[in-house]
């Protein structure tokens, strides 16, 4: 599709590879390979995942109504993302164009849901390890040492209010895992009123504890400026969803696409043409799809989705608290925080913040326990659905035949949008870490940092035992292997 | 869930012998023990740790790649390996969460890992997965008897 990177191919003599085997830490099947020069500068960082090959093949020739249950089974990260992206593609399949109050509010209940358990699992158990006891300096982890003693339980604290997302899941899907709860043009159930109960007495302490972790990372930040303002940090074009008056909001709008200076390239793009504004590149090195800004080309129209685009690029949050952290976070350091890579976790706990709000306004709404489930219209052959998924805007994208059968596919997911960010990302790190020599255990830390930032999502729900070994291996440009670094897995 | 046993079946159904520890866990259940909680997910995480509060013992079974067939059995105990980093965590790291977030001693586990071979996605139980999963099928009865029974 368009001309490859000279770097990307480069055979130059002289040139070395740094490859890193499977990050373990930031999930089973990834690699990274950063190519040298012969002074030991980083020229070139990729990141290697064995994505989500296979999935059109799985979900051709399947009726069009299966489609939101058996996408779950594509990602045990966020199978919710999955069966609600679907099942708004299959709204227009089925030609429903505007959901039920009750529907409506029973699938963003489940939406926000599963952000807040994503989120939380995150920021308590993925990062905060890396972000409390330090990923560089003996003064940055004294610095830090001093928060974690100060929030002895905060692994408790993420483990509960995980816990409380996924309560909210079974009782909108209807079970912990593989729920069935959205379905092409509505839901299948509402909340039942006892179940509503038992959420909004927990609600007052899951606000409170995601705004004292929103305060949490603003400390971290305070401690650690120096560091956390520049590490892996590169401007970039972003991408998210925002509602029609320019607030966040996760579950539908129109997309909005700003440049690395701030100017918008297009705002309230209807998603149900993506490729009139996104399309998607390959390379030879990877099975990752590159997507890119149709206007701005292949080789400089990639962009970044997740948590930072969307605190950044939404013209408000339309949730009291979150709001003014939202506030707080830009204008914090002139800024600096919110171009930061590592303003990923700050924006990511607002974003936590915002789901809890929202979750406590939607139980207090009796829609969610309505009985009016369902929408009906007339059977159309396309659908696109589009939601901002934990880690960033998700693609549903299906053609279904006269027999119901889905007979095209295309995922494009929040991971691949951030390939190519991830892999500035790498090489920003590599090019101040590296010594050109020898690999260190340090380096890995902060190549994991970095990417860990996006909270990729590389599993593909397979995670038998024995698959997640660590190694990293440093060849020459032959493919010789001169160092070994090797990790097991859990 | 406050069973004395709590079995945790992991893996994805959908993606071949990845389906291994989805279909004992079915299997169990189909049982109908009251003493035993099944627990089936895709991979284990931090919430899982608060399965095991009021347990007597806990068994993890999951698929795996590096032991040799038909399967492996041993005691699991707490340990903060890397896994706690990461989407997925190893039995040993939940028990790990567990004692740190309740304060008390995680039960005793035993991790059953059954021999699989291939785990594309949208591919069947292969013939070998099928073997080792009935091999795994009796120990796995034993070991749900109660703490007292043993392998």
């Amino acid at each position: 599709m368009t001309e490859i990177n000279p770097l990307e191919t480069d055979r130059t003599p002289g040139l070395k590879r740094v490859v890193i085997e499977t990050l373990t830490r930031v999930e089973g099947h990834g690699k990274v390979t950063l190519l040298l020069d012969e002074d030991g500068h980083v020229r070139q960082a990729r990141l290697h995942i064995v994505e989500f090959r296979g999935f059109e093949k799985f979900i051709q020739g399947r009726p069009y109504w299966e489609v939101p249950v058996m996408v779950q089974r594509l990602c045990g990260i966020c199978p919710v993302s999955h069966h609600l992206a679907a099942s708004k593609a299959m709204d227009q399949v089925v030609g429903v164009s505007r959901l039920t109050p009750t529907a409506e509010k029973v699938r963003r209940l489940m939406h926000y849901g599963q952000i807040l358990q994503s989120h939380a699992l995150h920021f308590f158990h993925l990062s905060s390890p890396d972000l409390l006891f330090g990923f560089d300096s003996d003064v940055a982890r004294r610095n830090i040492v001093g928060v974690a003693a100060a929030h002895p339980d905060l692994a408790r604290r993420g483990v509960l209010l995980r816990k409380f997302g996924q309560e909210v899941i079974r009782i909108t899907a209807g079970k912990r895992i593989h729920g069935t709860g959205s379905v092409p043009g509505g839901v299948n159930r509402s909340v039942p009123p006892a179940e509503r109960r038992t959420l909004r007495e927990q609600c007052g302490q899951v606000i409170d504890w995601s705004r004292e972790a929103v305060h949490l990372v603003r400390q971290l930040f305070e401690q650690n400026l120096e560091q956390y303002r520049d590490f892996a940090t590169f401007p970039s074009h972003s991408l998210a969803l925002v509602r029609a008056d320019g607030a966040m909001d996760l579950y539908e709008g129109g997309l909005r696409a700003r440049s690395a200076t701030g100017e918008t390239l297009f705002d309230h793009a209807d998603y149900c043409e993506y490729w009139e504004r996104i399309l998607e590149d390959v390379k030879p090195w990877s099975y990752m799809k590159f997507p890119f800004l149709r206007e701005l080309g292949p080789e400089n129209g990639w962009y970044r989705v997740g948590p930072l685009t969307r605190v950044t690029s939404c013209d408000f949050i339309p949730s009291t608290l979150a709001e003014q952290e939202r506030r707080d976070f830009l204008a914090f350091d002139e800024g600096s925080a919110a171009r930061a890579t590592l303003g990923s976790h700050w924006a990511r706990m607002i974003e936590m913040l915002h789901a809890a709000e929202v979750i406590a306004g939607l139980l207090a709404d009796d829609d969610i326990c309505g009985d009016d489930l369902m929408a009906h219209g007339e059977r159309q052959p396309r659908g696109v659905g589009v939601i901002e998924a934990p880690r960033g805007t998700l693609i549903h994208h299906y053609r279904v035949d006269e027999r119901d059968q889905v007979v095209r596919a295309n995922l494009i997911v929040s991971t691949t949008h951030n390939n190519e960010p991830m892999n500035r990302a790498i090489r920003a790190v590599a090019r101040r870490y590296l010594d050109g020599r020898t690999l260190t255990e340090g380096l890995l830390n902060h190549i994991e940092v970095a990417v860990r930032a996006f909270d990729p999502c590389l599993s593909c729900a397979t995670h038998a035992l024995g698959k997640m070994p660590l190694a990293v291996e440093l060849a020459d440009a032959d493919g010789k292997v001169i160092d070994v670094l090797r990790r097991d897995g859990g | 869930m406050t069973a004395p046993i709590v079995v945790f079946a992991i893996g994805n159904p959908s993606r071949g012998d990845d389906a291994i520890g989805p279909e004992l866990g079915a299997r169990l259940e189909a049982e109908g023990l009251a003493h035993v909680a099944v627990v089936v997910d895709f991979q284990l995480q931090v919430e899982h740790a608060l399965d095991l509060a009021d347990t007597e013992l806990a068994i993890f079974v999951d698929a795996a790649v590096n032991i040799e067939p038909p399967y492996e059995l041993k005691q699991a105990g707490p340990s903060r390996d890397r896994s706690h980093t990461s989407h997925a965590l190893s039995p040993a790291a939940v028990l790990e969460t567990f004692e740190r977030c309740t304060g008390r001693t995680a039960p005793p586990a035993w991790v059953l890992a059954v021999r699989g071979e291939h785990f594309e996605l949208g591919a069947e139980l292969s013939a070998a997965a099928r073997e080792n999963l009935d091999a795994a099928w009796q120990i796995l009865k034993a070991l749900s008897a109660g703490p007292a029974a043993g392998p």
